[in-house]
């Protein structure tokens, strides 16, 4: 029998060879393009630049604060950071955007406050509030649980004659879910303006996608639901922004959902609770990845395009770092909870035996005997 | 105006009205289109409101409830049908995760109102896994609300108010009834409130509480010990089982001073203990006998050949009201 990874390699490798969901890439790894860019403008590719290097830098940060003890335990999503934002950059304010616990670059990218990041891995629910005149909702921690509210906000978007698509964000490991199933069969028979933008960055925790499923590739899955499916190198800014781009317009033209995989990977811990040498060898798949860094080979087309200068980037390192240090000030000092506000938002309306236990806790939490 | 309609007539004319009322209501669920549901209780609706509003989905119950919640987070108001209540078990980590939570998670951003209707309980002799009555679980749930009505005239406006409720409601509909009589409903909207019990039959020696089929089944043995031993029962129907109506039933207890509760779900952990809780903190003192539940025994629930005897019979709630009021 053959090794778990030399028997992926080799469907691959047989994937290939029968065209089957090839990766497309557009900016290859050393900053040269594999194809035309024309439908990008410039602008947007400098935006998706400064955006990718503040998440980095945030990212980073957060787990430095999570080491110091100051946030909780925090989800890393560095290596991904093309696919989030690139993304995320494809989108239009009425879309809604169902995200999990790792992409917070995307979600900044669409105007959640670096500082309300940090405050939901503080434990703070004020952190996930969507910022107005967005659709984001809270992350969902169950796995794959989200992807069917794409499907029915999408369901709701036509029902209203908007002008809208829904997206949700998901790993490799959320395919294995029959939520995951259920939403790409449903999108399917009703044909809905939804995009399943699936991260597959890998690892599961300590799963890889070898152990995950025997399918060659998470984009193959659309077959069985006659839908699009798109497999895209991740780590590609500009081949994830026209994949998703393509994939929003042929949502809002009446043919229906597009599952995109999003080839990257997670350079560091599933979380900062994890230890991820117990699975694989970190320093050598680390190392391999460097070479495709997202955030290396765009700042390398920017500058053969003119777009970028050594000046540009030692103002942008200085305003990054600004900006993450304001965000760190910021979620530091925001005030204690009031404690009671636990009781808050259960329903429309309290119920008497909530009313009663919020009582019982005013007049109990100072230690105030009968 | 008012005609006299079954459990099931009731609850299709509540949908279809509120499907008139509001262009945001929005039915989904297994064969509840073209068939009109396995008891018809969306009989017509396909017809009337176009496949856009009232849909016939895979057979997939989790995607039921998971697009739900992002139609409601999208300004729909769906009804999600689940088959039978058994086959909700796939879609519990939509509800316990995602339903209950939603408006609490978001801080009141998203509420997610929906009405979550579901045949439920024993009585028809279905297959296996078509007879539980696991409303605890629902009760156990911050979050949701949980109805059981008992009758067509309550269905019809516990419904109504269920899909006007700014929260998810879970709408358990006692299989049993569906067919089994008619009453007066009336014409036209009108609403049940949620969270008020209904006294169903006046009585000063104990009181009972019990709901869905159970009601029916109780109020016969009321009849039947008022007119053979003279014990008057005060029966009340608690209608909404999360939150419940606590003035309804201490109130009703500090009258009598014994009480009896009667479900079918298992005894353990079933809500006839968060009753009787209830009663120990507020009603204690009145008590002249200690409160008895009389339910479903604690097995699966049987298959149908030893259903009748599973569910609390006349002569087992009669026995418990017995035993309570000469204690």
């Amino acid at each position: 029998m053959l090794a778990e990874h030399d028997r992926a390699e080799r469907l691959m490798e047989i994937a290939k060879a029968e065209g089957l969901y090839e990766e497309i890439h557009l900016l290859k790894e050393d900053g040269t393009l594999a194809g035309p860019v024309d439908d990008i403008p410039p602008e947007v590719m400098v935006a998706m630049y400064r955006h990718m290097v503040f998440s980095r830098a945030f990212d980073r940060k957060a787990i430095a604060l999570q080491r110091q003890g100051r946030i909780g335990t925090y989800a890393p999503f560095e290596g991904q950071e093309a696919a989030q934002v690139a993304s995320a950059m494809a989108l239009a304010p009425e879309d809604f955007v169902f995200p999990s616990y790792r992409d917070h670059a995307a979600t900044m990218v669409l105007g959640q406050s670096p500082a309300h990041v940090l405050l939901y891995w503080s434990g703070r629910v004020e952190g996930i509030r969507s910022p107005e005149g967005r659709h984001i909702l809270p992350p969902s921690v169950p796995i794959a649980t989200h992807v069917l509210h794409a499907v029915g906000a999408a369901w709701a978007s036509r029902h209203r004659k908007e002008n809208a698509v829904s997206i949700a964000y998901f790993g490799d490991g959320a395919t294995s879910e029959g939520d995951f199933h259920e939403a790409l069969n449903f999108a399917g028979v009703f044909h809905l303006p939804v995009i399943f933008f699936c991260q597959n960055n890998g690892y599961a925790i300590s799963v890889p996608f070898s152990r995950q499923s025997a399918s060659r590739t998470i984009a193959q899955r659309a077959i069985a639901y006659d839908i699009v499916g798109v497999r895209v190198d991740g780590n590609d800014a500009f081949a994830v922004y026209r994949a998703v781009k393509e994939a929003r317009s042929r949502a809002l033209h009446g043919l229906g959902p597009t599952l995109i995989e999003a080839v990257t990977f997670r350079m560091g811990a599933h979380t900062t609770a994890d230890d991820p040498t117990r699975y694989r060898d970190q320093k050598a798949v680390v190392e391999d990845w460097r070479k495709r860094d997202p955030i290396v080979r765009l700042r390398l087309y920017l500058e053969s395009q003119k777009l970028w200068s050594e000046a540009d980037e030692a103002k942008l390192q200085d305003e990054v770092k600004r900006r993450v240090e304001a965000a760190v000030e910021e979620a530091l000092a925001i005030a204690p909870p009031d404690m009671e506000m636990m009781f808050d938002h259960v329903y429309a309306e309290e119920p008497w035996h909530l009313a009663a236990e919020r009582e019982e806790y005013r007049r109990t939490r100072e230690g105030v005997s009968v | 105006m008012s005609r006299m309609l079954n459990l099931v007539q009731a609850i299709n004319e509540a949908l279809d009205l509120k499907l008139a009322d509001d262009p945001r209501v929005v039915l989904l669920g297994e064969d509840i289109g073209k068939n009109g549901g396995v008891f018809r209780a969306t009989d017509g609706l396909l017809e009337k409101y176009g496949e856009e509003r009232v849909i016939d989905t895979p057979l997939a119950e989790s995607a039921i409830i998971g697009t739900s919640i992002g139609m409601a987070v999208n300004g729909l108001i769906p009804v999600p049908e689940i088959q039978f209540l058994a086959f909700i078990f796939p879609a519990l980590d939509q509800l316990f995760s995602h339903v209950a939570r939603m408006r609490y998670r978001s801080q009141g951003q998203f509420p997610v109102p929906m009405t979550i209707r579901t045949p439920y309980g024993a009585g028809i002799h279905g297959p296996e896994l078509h007879a539980e009555s696991v409303e605890s679980f629902f009760a156990h749930t911050p979050g949701l609300k949980v109805v059981v009505p008992s009758g067509p005239y309550d269905a019809k406006g516990l419904l109504i108010s269920a899909i006007e409720d700014p929260d998810p409601v879970v709408f358990l509909e006692p299989t049993k009834l569906y067919r089994a009589f008619r009453e007066e409903v009336s014409e036209g909207l009108y609403r049940v409130p949620i969270g008020k019990a209904k006294r169903v039959r006046e009585g000063e020696d104990v009181s009972v509480f019990a709901w869905g089929s159970m009601l029916r089944t109780a109020l016969k043995v009321a009849e039947s010990l008022e007119r053979e031993r003279g014990f008057a029962c005060d029966v009340i129907d608690l209608r909404t089982l999360y939150p419940l109506d606590r003035d309804a039933i201490v109130e009703s207890v500090q009258k009598t001073g014994r009480a009896v509760v009667v479900h079918e779900a298992h005894k353990t952990a079933g809500l006839g203990a968060e009753i009787v809780s209830l009663i120990n903190e507020e009603a204690l003192l009145y008590l002249r006998a200690p409160v008895k539940r009389i339910a479903g025994f604690d097995v699966p629930v049987p298959f149908f050949a030893l259903e009748d005897e599973y569910m609390p019979t006349e002569a087992r709630i009669r026995a418990g009201i017995e035993e309570t009021i000469t204690f």
